[in-house]
Order: C-alpha cells, then structure tokens, then sequence
C-alpha cells in the first residue's frame, strides 16, 4: 500500500473507520477537533452515525447507549474533557460494553494548556473513574502507531467486551507524517461483527424464546455484584501476558532511558545520537501503559545499569512510580521533565544521560 | 541524514501552507521519513503562527527539532524570538520586505528574499509563501523543485485559476534560491 | 366463559414488586407491557432506565433493556436508537433524573428531535435517595433538604418540563398525565401508546408526563396521598396536550 501524508488525528480516526466503527460521539476541545471533523464527514460514507454532543458527557453516554448494539463505537477528547467522560467510562468498564476512547492529552491540571502535554497517566493507568476499573491503554508514538493501535483496539475491546484507550497527545494529533493505512474492513465484516454481540446487546430479545438482554454495571445482588468485580479482576490480569513495550540497546546499556508516547519517541532520538558518540545508552519504551511492562525492566542486568532516566512531560512524573515499582530499587531512577505544552528536547535528554553516565 | 526546519511568522502569511506543501512533496516522492508540525497561538486571525519539518533518512526522532538546520522567518518578531535555534553553520531565510533588524550572528548564512514586496508586484499578496518555498527549495535542493511544483499544483486543483499566478511565483523564488546557492 | 383480561407477559410473574404501596410505577410498568404486547414490538423494544426507584424495574421487565448514570437516559437513548433504528426505544425517568441532573441531556436530545420516547414520572421529590428536593417540588412542600418547605427565595419554583421543551421546535408529542383515577390511567396508557406509536412512524421526540405520588417519602399514606397529588400536584401541574404536531399535520 502506497503511505499517505496524514495528520495524527484524521489518520486514527480513519484507522477506527476501517477497524470496523460505525458510531462516533465527541464534544469540541483542542487539539482533538480533526477527529470529530474527520468523522462528521466519514461516518456517513460508510453507513456510519455522527453525532456532536451536548457535552463530552452526554458523548460518553451516547457512546454508551450505541455500542450496547453491538455497533463499533469511539469518542475521543483531551485531559479535562476526558475527565468529564469518567462517569460513563465506569458504566462502560462496570456493564462490560466495549469501545475505543481517544486521549489527544493536552497540558493540567484543569484547563491547562491547549498544547501537548503527558498530564494523564495515572488517570488512563489508574482510576478514569470511580470503582477501580480499568482499560488497555496504548501509548502510539508515531501516526503509523497511532494507526495500527486504533485499528486493533476495537478488537482487543470487542475480545474483552471492555472500553480501551488510546493515549495519544497534543502532537501526536497534530502532526502529519506519512503513513500507510490498513486494509477496510467489508460491509458485510463490520456487519457479522456486530452480529456476534447480539447475545447481550441491546437489539431487542423475544422474551418467549430468547434469554434477554440487560446491560448494566450494577447488581442488587452483593454477591451477584462482588463476582462482577472478580470476573473484571481476571480479566485485567489476564493483559499482563500482553504488555509490549519498544527496547534499544540493552545489551551492554549502562544508563537506561525510559518515556512513552512523544517522549519515547524523542527519547529514542536522543539515544541514537549518544550511541553515535559512543555512550552505552538504551531504551524502554512502552508501548502498553496498562498493563504496564515491567517484565522489561525486570531483566535489566542491575549489576551493570547504574541508572534508569524516566522522560515525561508531565510534572510530578507518572508514569516513574510504575517504572519504580518494576525496578524494585535496584539502582536509581531519575527523571527528566516538562509540562505545562512545553515539549521535550533531544539536547536536555542527551545532558541528562550524561549526567547519570559520569 | 535527518534536516529540521522552522518556519516562523504571523497567521495568515501562509507559514503552515509553506510547511505543509513542503512536507507532502517530500512524503510522496522519496523514501524519506518526514513530519510537519503546527503550532499555533490559542488566537484564531492574527496571533503568531509556526511551524516544524523534519526530513530524514531515518525515523523522526523529535517532529519539534530543539536545533534547526534552517530557519525561515517572515517577520521581525519571529526572528527575534526564534534565532537562538538555529544551529551554527544554518540557514536563515529572511523576508527582507519586512525584516529590517541587522543580523548580528556570524556563524550562518543568510538567504534575502524581499517576498511582501514581490508577491505585491504581482499582484497577490497571498503568495508571499510560494516565493520563500521556492527559494527554500532552490538554495536547499532538499527534494526536486518539480515534485514540489506537482504538490501545488494538485493542491491547488480546486482553484486552478490561481496556478498561472502561483507558478510565476514559485519560478521567482526558485531563482533567487539558485542564485544565491551559486553564490 | 370468555377472558377478557389477562396480566401482560412483559412483566415476570416469578418477582414480587419492590415498589411501596400506593407507589404509581408498577401502574405505569403494566401499561407500557400491555401497549408492547398490542403493538407487537415486545421483541424489538430496548428500555433505558433512568436512576432511581424505577432502576428496581430491571429485574422485572422481560424485555431488554439497560440501565445508565443518573441523568444520561436521553444520551444513552440517542445512541441506542441511532445505532439500532429499528429498535423500539424508551427512557423511563424520574424528575430529580430527567429535570435536574438530565436536564442538558433532556434538553437536547429533546431539541435534535430524537426518534425515541421518553416516559417522564414526576412525584415532586427524590424517591430512593430519601425525599430530596427535586426540580418539581412544590412551594411550601417540605423535603429531607428542604426541611421548612420549598422557599422560592431559596429554591426557586417547580419547574414545568412539558411547557419548557414545548420553547422548542423539534418535540413532536408532549402530554401530561396521571394515574390518580381509572379514567385518567386509561388516558395514560393511550399516551404511552401514541408516543410510541409516533416513534415507529418515525415521527421524532415524543415525552409522556406522568404526574405520580410517593407516599413514603411524602410521609403520606397512600389514600392521603392521592388527595395531594389531586389538590395540590395538579393544580401546579395540569394535565393535558401541550404539543401534538400530529394535528397541526391533520
């Protein structure tokens, strides 16, 4: 297939159509509106449904009510608009409905910055909230990533009947960078696709001859109810099999860089060049950030290693306390940091791995 | 090999078209990697406008270069704000219509180009920006100066009635390119 | 000897109602399964239920349906409806759900006039949660919030969900009703079966007022409470077509 010259936003947004999504909900906020545009356009070329809600509450719900068909169905926004997506996240994860949902992560706490930051980690890792579920989140860090992550994670949220995120930011969506598109999905698979989920979608039962549907995340029943929370627990154990996460030169490193998404690609950079200068420098870059992989940080040779440098743009650091938790002390971990939209340097990174490697 | 480029001026004279097109032609005709990256003031008419390409032969590490191997800038404001990244041994392109500070660093070159005044000349201000491509194109010979010509050309396709004017000015600022790289 | 009634199917016989006496939602459940049952959609219907006492309904209904967070009925419904145009879609929605914290989502899904149902129970007061102040409670009527009455200094006034979505162009069908006497059920039930007669004609919005009583949280007893409801609910709240475009069609 021939690249295209794609933008982040428009390039994940057509990757959801030819996964397979045929419903898109979303509110306006910056710097994710070329995935709603895109898609106002799109969904109807493709016998697809976009609809501008009132709110990105209204979105989620909307979201919410349209995947219960079955239907392939996406939202995305930014940091405080995802904030506002938490509540019907949880219904989502609580119910068991799948969908993919979007972070183009801006700068925070509140209303922040409109430019790039890496601000929401803990709550994509942790608590997008309330009652301790969670998602697969992936952290793209080029367009192509971005495609190929969007395009599988409607399968990963169809196998798991769960929501999955993808944890994009500011100039992943606002880039353009060629790109080479996967193959659409037919007509006819997106439509034996949804037909697979007619068992517990809300399409409409005969009550005389069929079990009904009832999608729905609580239970009056405690006990009823504290299974539910059993099942979700195997079933995000279950992902630990399936972190990934990008390694360089680990081999012979002696300091280790590690960021995700935009910082793991200009990390990346930055290790490439200080290789060419001849510092054993390598790199862990997640590709998963839930589950987190820190079967990659576990086989480090600590007797060798003399440091780990975390890379974020985010401040406090986040995604450190993950990278700790794996590296169990065994040598130390520093960090080097930007928030606020202010984006990472190749150079600051490179002093800093100097530092360490001293 | 990897080439970072900045274009810097105010919204409106056309900076994210330069990038775009410049971009698109590399994405479409080489095997080379590249990015474009837009950065914008929250204002939506007016406010400062800037852009990044990065070209490479290998991935693109950084689409926001921190050291830029050229730097365009189409106004005063931006040069004075933007100088310090560009690395030594650059190049800096100036619209001379309207940047009149003295370039005091001795480490880069300079390439002049009066654009306001020429795209006045001919009648559009608006292609203030196709003039500094080509002379971008023309000095640099970053990619061939026909493939960026194809990518104006079918991105402009909805308005062919401005590609005559489009491509005066695009030959103009290849010339002035060349003949400074000769220089 | 001929039968001439006979409890819907739509309600499982297997289940004892959780609702407290004098309550007006198992009523209303009957006759939205009867109405089902005569229009033949019992295997094409997908109920949103709003948060609240009606969310006991869940286990009740036989038919599909899905329960969502408080106030976002009419979100979920678009979405359920947009995707599955072929399904018979209703919210069922109490005030505090529907008219306080709803009340974007009511609004617009309201002003994009949305092809689907919704059935609005308006007691004058939060019902699971302990006889909160809600959006329609009266002047004067106390609360577990309001512990000296509704005070309009404070409060403001009940609110009129029917006359404020009437403001709007895209509604197609809005009613008041009540269940307080046999006729006016009965009038209920014809407007039940209008409103989603309406939506399977493609019609668009259409809402179904059904002003009701609590007894519990009135701290009435069921008959007492019927007499407020027909003295003082009503008359805050009168019954009635507010908007029918089926006859400015005809």
């Amino acid at each position: 297939m021939a690249r295209q010259f794609m933008k982040g936003c428009e390039a994940i947004a057509e990757a959801a159509v030819r996964s397979g999504c045929r419903f898109f909900a979303g509110y306006p906020i910056t710097p994710q509106n070329e995935i709603p545009e895109y898609l106002s356009r799109r969904m109807p070329e493709v016998g697809g449904t976009f609809v501008q809600g009132e709110s990105e509450v209204a979105s989620i719900n909307i979201i919410y009510g349209a995947a219960q068909t079955g239907t392939r169905a996406m939202t995305s926004s930014s940091s405080c608009g995802i904030s506002l997506m938490s509540e019907g996240l949880s219904f989502l994860a609580g119910a068991r409905v799948p969908m993919v949902v979007v972070n183009v992560q801006r700068g925070g706490p509140g209303i922040g910055a409109i430019q790039p930051a890496q601000q929401d980690y803990n709550q994509a890792t942790k608590a997008s909230g309330n009652g301790g579920f969670q998602m697969m989140v992936w952290a793209p860090s080029t367009v192509q990533e971005a495609v190929d992550m969007t395009y599988a994670a409607f399968d990963y949220a169809q196998r798991d009947r769960n929501p999955v995120m993808i944890l994009a930011d500011g100039v992943l969506g606002t880039i353009m960078e060629p790109v080479v598109l996967p193959e659409p999905r037919s007509a006819e698979e997106v439509a034996r696709l949804k037909a697979i989920c007619r068992p517990w979608a809300l399409v409409g039962h005969n009550p005389e001859t069929e079990q009904r549907a009832l999608v729905d995340s609580g239970d009056w029943n405690t006990k009823k109810m504290e299974q539910k929370c059993i099942d979700n627990a195997a079933l995000y154990e279950s992902w630990q099999a399936e972190a990934q996460a990008e390694e360089l030169f680990l081999e012979d490193a002696e300091v280790v860089v590690t960021a995700y998404g935009i910082s793991g690609r200009i990390a990346k950079s930055a290790v490439k060049l200080l290789r060419a200068e001849g510092i054993k420098v390598g790199m862990i870059r997640p590709r998963t950030v839930n589950p987190f992989p820190a079967a990659s940080y576990e086989k480090l040779d600590y007797g060798r290693v003399k440091a780990i440098l975390d890379v974020e743009m985010s401040i406090p650091a986040q995604m450190v306390n993950d990278v700790r938790l794996a590296v169990k002390d065994r040598c130390p971990v520093e960090t080097c940091l930007h928030a606020g939209g202010e984006i990472m340097g190749r150079r600051e990174i490179m002093d800093a791995v100097r530092a360490l490697y001293r | 090999m990897e080439r970072n480029l900045m274009v810097a001026g105010f919204g409106g004279q056309g900076v994210m078209t330069l990038g775009k097109f410049l971009a698109d032609a590399t994405c479409h005709s080489t095997d080379k990697n590249v990015t474009f990256f837009p950065s914008y003031g929250a204002e939506q008419r007016g406010g400062t406008a800037n852009c990044y390409v990065v070209i490479s032969d290998d991935e693109v590490g950084a689409p926001l270069g921190d050291a830029m191997d050229d730097l365009i800038v189409m106004n005063d404001p931006s040069l004075h704000k933007f100088l310090y990244k560009l690395l030594p041994g650059g190049t800096l392109f100036i619209n001379s219509s309207i940047v009149t500070s003295e370039i005091t660093r001795q480490d880069i070159k300079v390439v002049k180009v009066p654009v306001t005044g020429m795209a006045l000349e001919m009648g559009n201000s608006k292609v203030l920006n196709i003039i500094m491509l080509g002379a971008y194109v023309g000095y640099t010979q970053v990619v061939p100066a026909e493939v960026v010509w194809n990518t104006i050309q079918q991105k402009l396709g909805k308005k062919p009635a401005l590609l005559p004017l489009n491509k005066r000015a695009f030959e103009a600022g290849l010339a002035i390119g060349a003949e400074q790289r000769e220089a | 000897m001929e039968k001439i009634y006979s409890r819907t199917k739509l309600l499982r016989e297997d289940m004892v109602s959780g609702f407290c006496p004098g309550c007006m939602h198992g009523t209303i459940f009957k006759m939205i399964g009867e109405v089902l049952e005569e229009l033949h959609m019992e295997s094409k219907v997908a109920m949103v239920l709003g948060v609240g006492c009606c969310g006991l309904a869940k286990e009740y209904v036989t038919y599909d349906n899905t329960t969502c967070p408080h106030g976002r009925g009419c979100a979920t419904a678009t979405g359920v409806k947009r995707a599955n145009p072929e399904t018979l879609v209703f919210t069922y929605q109490g005030d505090g759900d529907l008219a306080s914290i709803g009340l974007a989502e009511t609004m617009s899904a309201a002003n994009r006039g949305e092809n689907f149902t919704v059935i609005f129970v308006n007691n004058g007061i939060y019902g699971m949660t302990g006889g909160q102040l809600a959006p329609t409670t009266l002047v004067g009527m106390k609360a577990s919030t309001a512990p000296k009455g509704r005070n309009p200094k404070e409060h403001g006034y009940p609110m009129h969900v029917c006359e404020i979505l009437n403001q709007l162009t895209a509604p197609y069908y809005l009613e008041r009703c009540s269940c307080n006497n046999p006729a006016n059920t009965r009038k209920t039930k014809a407007a039940i079966k209008k409103a989603f007669q309406n939506q399977i004609e493609g019609k668009g919005f259409s809402l179904v007022e059904i002003v009701t009583s609590c007894p519990t949280n009135w701290g009435l007893d069921p008959l007492d409470a019927l007499g407020f409801l027909e003295d003082k609910m009503l008359k805050e709240f009168p019954l009635g077509v507010i908007r029918d475009k089926s006859k400015e069609e005809a």
